[in-house]
């Protein structure tokens, strides 16, 4: 077992080579693009560590899973630990009922001044105080260093599981082309608005266009995201521009005098249930399927993975195919 | 039973296909509530979703695709036309949207968009209000088949305004009727039916329900409920108590 091979250096295969190298083993990792950029899905995410938050929608493992993925995170990168908040327009405060009802490990707060002073006019919201995020590209960056500190570092080669001998990771996200795997589309924004100083996550609910905002350093937010059905790789949509920026026009006014920085669309990969997979082949191990859970679920995933191989230990997440 | 261009359906009960917390999920509601017909949107879903749509169509279901999203009758033919090629059916809810907040439909631009595409041979299933002057000039228009609202899409409303609708289905006793969007529970699918219509069709209701695959079996149940419940004539309601054993023989003083 002195012989893994990680193959894609996003945010799976980064925390792959990462869980291979706590348990002792010096894995070989290559992808095609080299270091993380913008050419991989990791680099448009949300960060949000939000397990309680993803329930309202997303699978039981998702829950129970995410909730390890803040301390994994703390070990590599910056991790705030300051809860995230959940509010909804006077118009769609059902909406927040309903969320509350699919949901645990929160709070229902009425004064928001405590807690983010410029929200205060919500008369209602939910507070998760455990919850956390992190700046993914900084995380992704942050990996790849502490990788390198240990002498694994991103070779630049496009190769398939096929051209390698012994065991393989193959984390190659919508290329590795899995049967069952599809991609559904995402768009996001990042805004440079320094007089707003929102210290958390806040998702607003909307029966149309949800929104997430999530606070950067310096003045930066990130707005996602949009999830389509849809394999389309191009550019931001204006319809989803439009839907974003009023949605967080209508969370804080302000918004509108921001800086537009950037626009980000990619695909993320999913599986029909939308839980990520570790699908084991012979001697290849298929990590995909993260969906928008990339930096939640991946720390899970790629323990399970590496406990497979190392101990023969199947988990929930490990499907032998 | 009435058909909808010719195919009759062994359930009436109609899904929309977005929404859902997952795919698989949406398959399982499917599957459980025996829907048989899935309505999937060109322009939010499926234009690129070559696997999305490969889902849908493992469903085995009848495919009726939408111009949800189109704000005129020109973008709405155009929708209906590409939908046409990708899903190969000649079917088409035909939406056309008046107001984005309500989402309620153009009458206007509905009729011009039924007119040209019945012309091109589409079987338009045109989504419109209960309003009856309109519905006939859809009938003329080509249209063999009439989605009324029961209220605005996503509202959950129910059946907003039962006596127009009740006076629709009166009127056009023939024509196939499907009461499309606003329903928020199955008693109002069962409404819905018990008056008279053929089908229901709803997605919020279901796809956004803490358990959709319960509440697509519940919305199953409910219509056919309903459509039993039309098809033995029910009583009316009366204004006096009426006892169902006879009394006379009884000690009554």
């Amino acid at each position: 077992m002195t012989n893994v091979t990680v193959i894609g250096a996003g945010v799976a295969g980064l925390c792959a080579a990462y869980a291979l190298s706590q348990a002792g083993l010096t894995p070989r990792l290559v992808d095609r693009n080299g270091a993380p950029g913008s050419h991989g899905c990791s680099w448009w995410a949300g960060g949000m560590l939000a397990p309680f938050c993803e329930g309202a929608t997303a699978e039981p493992a998702i829950v129970t899973h995410g909730q390890k993925a803040a301390a994994f995170w703390a070990e590599i990168t910056e991790v705030h630990h300051r809860g995230s908040l959940v509010v909804a327009l006077e118009r769609d405060r059902g909406e927040l009922d309903r969320f509350a009802r699919r949901t645990s490990g929160y709070e229902p707060v009425s004064d928001l001044s405590a807690l983010e002073q410029e929200l205060a006019h919500h008369p209602r919201a939910l507070f998760f105080p455990s919850e956390a995020h992190l700046d993914p590209r900084r995380a992704l960056s942050d990996l790849v260093s502490l990788l390198a500190s240990r002498g694994i570092a991103i070779e630049c080669r496009a190769l398939t599981p096929g051209d390698i001998s012994g065991p393989v990771i193959d984390a190659r996200g919508m290329v590795a082309d899995l049967p069952g795997l599809r991609g559904v589309r995402g768009e996001m924004l990042v805004l440079h608005a320094p007089e707003i100083t929102l210290a958390r996550p806040v998702r607003l609910l909307h029966p149309r266009h949800p929104l997430y905002i999530v606070p950067r350093a310096d003045g930066l937010f990130m707005l996602g995201a949009t999830q389509l059905e849809s394999n389309d790789r191009r550019g931001v949509s204006a319809r989803a521009v439009l839907e974003l920026l009023s949605a967080a026009y209508a969370l804080d006014p302000r918004f509108a005098e921001a800086e537009l920085l950037e626009t980000g669309a990619d695909l993320r990969p999913a599986y029909a249930d939308n839980i990520p997979r570790v699908t084991v082949r012979g001697r290849v191990l298929h990590l995909n399927g993260l969906f928008r859970h990339g930096y939640l679920m991946a720390p899970a995933l790629a323990e399970q993975a590496v406990a497979y191989l190392t101990t023969g230990i199947k988990g929930d997440l490990v499907h032998e195919d | 039973m009435r058909e909808f261009y010719g195919v009759s359906l062994a359930n009436p009960l109609m899904l929309g296909t977005a929404q859902y917390p997952s795919p698989a999920i949406l398959e399982d509601a499917f599957r459980q509530s025996g829907a048989c017909v899935a309505t999937v949107s060109l322009r939010r879903e499926a234009g690129q979703g070559q696997a999305f749509w490969d889902i849908i169509r493992g469903l085995g279901v009848h495919a009726l695709p939408n111009t949800a999203g189109c704000y005129s009758a020109r973008e709405a033919i155009t929708t209906a036309q590409m939908a046409r090629e990708l899903f190969e059916t000649n079917w088409i809810k035909l939406e056309v949207i008046g107001h984005a907040d309500t989402l309620q439909p153009d009458p206007f631009g509905l009729l011009a968009a039924t007119e040209a595409l019945a012309a091109d041979g589409f079987e338009v299933f045109p989504y419109t209000t209960e309003d009856q002057v309109l519905a006939a000039r859809l009938l003329d228009a080509g249209a063999k088949v009439l989605m009324p609202w029961g209220a605005p899409i996503g509202s959950g409303l129910g059946l907003n305004n039962r006596y127009g609708l009740k006076t629709l289905r009166a009127a056009f006793p023939d024509v196939p009727m499907v009461i499309d969007a606003g329903l928020g529970l199955p008693s109002h699918a069962a409404d819905a039916m018990e008056m008279g219509f053929d089908a229901v069709l709803l997605n919020t209701a279901v796809a956004q329900a803490g358990d959709p695959v319960a509440m697509a079996r519940a919305f199953a149940m409910a219509a056919q409920a309903g459509a039993l419940a039309h098809a033995a004539d029910p009583m009316a309601p009366r204004d006096m108590a009426a006892p169902s054993t006879p009394v006379v023989g009884k000690a009554w003083l």
